[in-house]
């Protein structure tokens, strides 16, 4: 029973960390119909560049603002020079569109930063907190308490604010929302920053923990497509419940049976849901035009 | 004959080139990777260009051959032919097995499954390391032999795998025209219309993916016994990606698309070597310039440009 405990504790942590990746997944996936296999680089970005800005002797806080907005910027890059100039591509081209765009973030990473593991210090103080035989690190607090907030906030964007339900407003059909005055191109790049920034909020929250290195984004990028289709593609909640029940599945699942499974288990997770119900938990069936 | 004239030169080309450069690095030792890889592509671009079903997971299969010719041969001792049509039949039965749920989900969700089957084979294959050899791989596989000649030298692999080749390119090209290829374009264009053409769409699709999935474990054991050591490393989610950019870089649904696309993608880490540190880079660069500017591929792009121009001066039809 303590043990279960542990294992939610971690798996929540690690899925709270799939669910930040997840809702930008579906952030980009609504507002331009693109799966951006790049999502995973901007949670190494963020990393890195909170890391060296740090190392170059800049506070905490401050080096952690700045690698959000060069995250962001990046996210912004990615949608002008690549996502827009290709805006008649079909699916399977903007995928390979945004694979050549990992690939070449991964090799940016690699000139700049080489190819050692790098770690942030913990936020606070790092003494374990004990409930009933399970622990807690203060760190597994704020990964959980930051993406709650960080959610919350992506939720009142969407919700309440003019410019969220604009970017919404493409997201169903771009023709539309084009006539009512909403400048369809600019919500684009609103959304891939966005997207970029939750990436690089999930890549600070969890590099006390987890480390970090140029390569690393790869496995949380496919993760946080799991965790999306799971919670079905374009529902941004379902994709936030998706990362989270990945993260529990796969940590418990890793403890019972086998960490070295541990990816395995995800993945064959995901592979029953879609047999079973084939648009994910939450997502609705399409229909198709004939 | 019209119609075989492009493949005829092809074939002619690909015998050619190992006598006038019989010492050539690129054609005797290159020449095998693209070989491979063009068998590879070949085979899913049936599946994604004619069939319309993206999969992100074929280097499983290309493995499961592999790594069954392996483990056959070395651990059991089979003769290699056997263990090659024992690891075919076990992909045929996996692959028969999981094409029906697997091919019923569409769009983001095909690529999702297909990409977790590829990571989980990729995962069995670094942890079962009792039957795999785990992340070291297994080496010290037999020499195969055809008809009494034993295949040992780059040359000798070069004309097996060359044919191996050009056999699945022969294939794809005749499927297009036949009665099979324009049931697999109806499902790629519409399956609801297909399936009201009285085609059985599951049918089709499953058949065409127990198809592709032959030709590559063929292809893996080929490989296993050509490179004479087999590692998890070459059967990675990398590398389905890829082959998948392969298809899409030459031009989905054409079979010379594949192969130029396979050759370009093949040739191209042995050119960027120059770029030392860039290389990476550089490729990502490339794969976007690519699918930006020409989102039909290079080789359905050129080949359409080509036809325009031809027709402007009048001269084709």
């Amino acid at each position: 029973m303590d043990q279960l405990l542990q294992f939610l504790i971690s798996g929540l942590t690690v899925g709270s960390i799939y669910a930040l990746v997840a809702l930008g997944f579906s952030i980009i996936y609504n507002a331009s119909d693109v799966v951006n296999f790049a999502q995973g680089e901007f949670v190494m970005i963020g990393a890195m560049s909170a890391i060296f800005l740090m190392k170059a002797g800049l506070s905490y806080p401050f080096a952690a603002l700045l690698a959000i907005a060069i995250t962001a910027g990046v996210g912004l890059a990615l949608e002008k020079f690549a996502i827009e100039p290709a805006k008649n591509a079909t699916v399977v081209s903007t995928i390979i569109i945004t694979i050549g765009a990992s690939i070449f973030l991964r090799g940016a990473a690699l000139l700049i930063w080489g190819k050692e593991i790098y770690g942030l210090p913990p936020f606070t103080s790092n003494n374990p907190i004990k409930i009933g035989n399970a622990t807690i690190l203060p760190q597994n607090l704020w990964v959980m308490m930051g993406t709650a907030v960080t959610v919350l906030a992506v939720k009142y964007f969407f919700d309440r604010t003019r410019m969220g339900k604009a970017i919404l407003a493409c997201s169903y059909n771009k023709k539309a929302a084009y006539l009512v005055g909403i400048d369809v191109k600019k919500m684009l790049l609103v959304a891939y920053g966005l997207s970029a920034a939750l990436g690089s909020a999930a890549g600070l929250l969890v590099t006390p923990i987890t480390f970090m290195s140029y390569g690393a984004g790869v496995m949380l990028g496919l993760k946080g497509f799991c965790a999306a289709i799971l919670g079905g593609m374009g529902n941004s909640m379902g994709a936030v419940l998706g990362g989270i029940l990945l993260g529990i599945v796969e940590t418990v699942g890793a403890g019972f049976i086998s960490s070295g499974y541990k990816d395995a288990i995800a993945f064959f997770v995901i592979l029953l849901v879609l047999f079973v119900k084939p648009s994910g938990i939450l997502g609705k069936g399409e229909t198709e035009r004939v | 004959m019209k119609r075989l004239a492009g493949f005829a030169i092809f074939a002619a080309v690909c015998l050619l080139l190992p006598v006038i450069f019989p010492d050539n690095y690129y054609v005797t030792v290159v020449g095998l990777t693209i070989f491979l890889n063009i068998t590879l592509a070949v085979s899913l671009n049936l599946l994604m260009g004619y069939a319309g079903q993206i999969s992100l997971g074929h280097a499983a299969f290309f493995g499961l051959g592999a790594y069954s010719s392996a483990i056959l041969t070395i651990k059991y001792g089979l003769n290699p032919w056997l263990a090659m049509i024992l690891g075919a039949v076990l992909v045929i039965c996996l692959s028969y097995v999981l094409s029906r749920p697997i091919l019923r989900l569409k769009g983001h969700y095909l690529a999702m499954a297909t990409l977790g089957l590829g990571i989980i084979v990729h995962i069995f294959f670094v942890q079962a390391d009792e039957l795999t050899g785990g992340p070291d791989g297994i080496t010290g596989l037999p020499t195969l032999s055809l008809f009494g000649v034993a295949i040992d030298s780059d040359i000798k692999w070069y004309f097996v795998l060359c044919s191996y080749m050009l056999l699945s390119v022969l294939f794809s090209l005749n499927i297009a025209d036949s009665r099979a290829g324009r049931a697999l374009s109806a499902v790629h264009g519409s399956e609801i219309a297909a399936q009201m053409m009285g085609i059985d769409t599951a049918k089709v699709k499953s058949h065409i993916f127990v198809f592709s999935a032959l030709m590559a474990a063929l292809a893996g054991s080929l490989f296993a016994h050509q490179q004479d050591f087999v590692s998890p490393e070459s059967f990675s989610f990398f590398f389905s990606i890829e082959l998948v950019t392969m298809v899409v870089l030459g031009g989905l649904g054409s079979t010379f698309g594949a192969v130029l696309g396979a050759f370009i993608l093949s040739i191209l880490p042995e050119v960027l070597i120059v770029f030392e540190d860039f290389e990476v880079l550089v490729f990502g660069l490339i794969l976007m310039v690519i699918m930006i500017f020409l989102p039909e591929g290079l080789f359905v792009s050129l080949k359409n440009r080509a036809a325009m121009m031809l027709s402007k001066r009048g001269i084709g039809s």
